[in-house]
């Protein structure tokens, strides 16, 4: 019989960290994120680990750098703040093709973008996963650092205030990673076989100083990691003429909303983006075959917005029915995602009478 | 009848290759060969894990026969902290220059020393961002003609004082051994590579932090023959920047 416990979200991603494997962890303290610092402060040690209390953001992704260069799975997490102070190294961490795991826990949805499209320099890409329930949050996390060693390349774990500080009943299922191949290119001491760097800079061969072509076999790797995890979430899209697009926690409150809008006759949907890179495209593409109009749920300005419009590539208006949205502590829990909020913003939509 | 020569002198073992692009007369290379012939003494190849910076002697990583994490900007100490933890066992050194350390990395490599991490940090302090083309570092002294200080030399008014990182970090107590040599004169070699190896064994018998700063001499960016560098570190230098050894375990 599968063991469920019931633990906040913050905790519960920790954990997930750690049953998958993960056993070197910096981080700088920072609301809405710091409680998976103290959970790792004192889970870690128990099974070997290192926890650091970094003195910075930027010394914290250093400290994994390092310990992912040798082989090791890391972590690190914190608010868009905080990664915002992290984007040199985020960007060249994919260049060095160094597996971590970074987690956003947001303030709100503002990251949708800093996450995307990185804030960094170059051609790179993070896998973005945004999961929408601790339970999944727990799934992902672990999934995140299967596909950070598969593809080689960091993940994020985009989620939020309100996953951090909900608590759930979970359950670890730590994943089959049998396919996974040993991590030769570590640094870990040349014993016994030739040395090699693990460099953002070109080639790990020594001796072998050609960056042009260690830049294009990374880049490409990710129309590869497009096609392979795209992960996208839906329903009740059969006769939807309204699909309502949202990720993350907001998605939990709009798919309530949209039951409610159901009981009151209208025929809504709606698609959730998991992975928010690679984008669902082609699903919610597909999803909105017969709609007449899609509606984008998301606590920020616009940003997810732009990534439904290139998928639908003009074939159904898209209109915004979120914002910002945000309480006196200004960490994202606004009054925009009371249900009846959200009921009247789609109510509005599907009447046509919200604005483009 | 011949006597047998005595080889005296030969490419260290641990060297790829000869070929680097760094100038002639430049320092770095003489202390690169120096840290390499130490981790062969030491029969440390199999366990060392280089953390380089980026300056000019970021040249190294591809022609240095052991295992390198290449760093960022400044970042090297943190890198090495990462890696020095999660594998213990192994021999960790840094290898940044005065602009990676001191001017871009400061708070990295202090709060290394505080946490007291058992690796080795190494700085190559020529005074010049050297890779960029010879402008004005944390470290160059009073009366340095950089490419940004060209027409007055640094000056204190305009643009404050040379910090001594290598008394700075004495202060702190993490670290356990500090000292400084430099690359100018045979006898500072010899001096460099014995604290050198002090340092490496403070971390290998697990003492603490520890750190050697080594004056490397830059033709290029000082605007002079290579042969005239030695008299310009005797003269510019190590006034500032004495040899000797700050901190040494009891």
């Amino acid at each position: 019989m599968p063991t469920r416990v019931l633990m906040e979200g913050s905790h519960a991603i920790a954990e997930a960290a750690i049953q998958a494997g993960c056993r070197f962890y910096a981080g700088y303290p920072i609301t809405p994120s710091t409680e998976i610092l103290e959970y790792m402060s004192h889970r870690l040690p128990q099974v070997g680990g290192v926890c650091m209390n970094a003195e910075s953001e930027i010394e914290a992704i250093n400290m994994v750098w390092g310990a992912a260069g040798c082989g090791v799975r890391a972590m690190i997490a914190s608010t868009g703040q905080g990664i915002s102070l992290m984007q040199e190294s985020l960007a060249e961490l994919a260049n060095a093709q160094l597996p971590c795991v970074v987690v956003n826990m947001m303030r709100g949805q503002g990251d949708y973008y800093q996450a995307t499209r990185g804030g960094g320099h170059g051609d790179y890409r993070h896998i973005v996963l945004a999961p929408s329930t601790v339970q999944e949050a727990v799934d992902l996390v672990m999934l995140a650092f299967h596909l950070a060693d598969k593809w080689r390349n960091p993940v994020d774990v985009l989620g939020d205030f309100i996953l951090g500080h909900t608590s759930e009943a979970v359950e670890f299922k730590p994943l089959d990673e049998r396919d996974l191949p040993p991590k030769t290119w570590a640094a870990t001491g040349a014993r016994n076989r030739a040395s090699h760097n693990v460099t953002p800079l070109g080639a790990p061969q020594k001796l072998n100083l050609n960056p042009g072509d260690h830049y294009a076999a990374i880049a490409a790797k990710y129309p590869e990691i497009a096609r392979a995890e795209r992960r996208v979430e839906s329903g009740l899209l059969d006769d939807a003429e309204l699909v309502v697009v949202a990720f993350g926690s907001p998605a939990r409150f709009v798919k309530y909303a949209i039951r409610v809008c159901r009981e009151r006759g209208m025929k809504v949907g709606w698609v959730r983006p998991i992975s928010l890179w690679p984008f669902p495209d082609e699903t919610v593409r597909e999803a909105t075959g017969r709609a007449r109009l899609v509606a984008v749920f998301e606590q920020n300005a616009g940003q997810m917005i732009d990534d439904v419009r290139l998928a639908i590539l003009g074939g159904v208006p898209v209109v915004p029915i979120g914002g910002i949205s945000h309480d006196h502590s200004g960490f994202g829990v606004g009054p925009a995602l009371e249900p009846a909020h959200i009921v009247a913003r789609i109510t509005e939509a599907y009447q046509g009478k919200a604005a483009a | 009848m011949s006597t047998p020569l005595k080889k005296v002198s030969a490419k260290p073992e641990l060297l790829l290759s000869t070929q680097h692009h760094l100038c002639p007369g430049c320092g770095e290379p003489l202390a690169m060969r120096t840290i390499l012939e130490i981790i062969t003494e030491l029969g440390m190849r199999d366990r060392t894990i280089c953390v380089c910076g980026i300056g000019c002697y970021t040249a190294f990583p591809g022609i240095i026969d052991v295992d390198v994490l290449q760093a960022l900007h400044g970042r090297a100490p943190s890198v090495a902290t990462g890696a020095k933890r999660v594998l213990p066992d192994r021999f960790v050194f840094t290898l940044q220059g005065d602009g990676d350390m001191v001017s871009e990395g400061l708070q990295e490599i202090v709060h290394s020393a505080a946490r007291a991490e058992k690796f080795t940090a190494v700085l190559l302090n020529n005074g010049v961002f050297g890779e960029t083309g010879g402008h004005m570092t944390t470290t160059s002294v009073l009366g340095q003609r950089t490419k940004t200080t060209m027409d007055t030399g640094r000056v204190a008014e305009k643009h404050g004082y040379p910090i001594k990182i290598a008394d700075l970090l004495a202060q702190v107590d993490g670290a356990v051994y500090v000292a400084r040599g430099a690359m100018h004169t045979p006898s500072a070699i010899a001096w460099t590579r014995r604290i050198l190896t002090e340092a490496f064994r403070a971390q290998l018998e697990g003492k603490g932090f520890s750190f050697v700063e080594i004056l490397t001499m830059c033709p290029t960016d000082w605007y002079v023959e290579p042969s005239e560098t030695p008299d310009w570190i005797e003269q510019n230098f190590t006034g500032t920047y004495p040899l000797k050894i700050l901190k040494a375990p009891a």
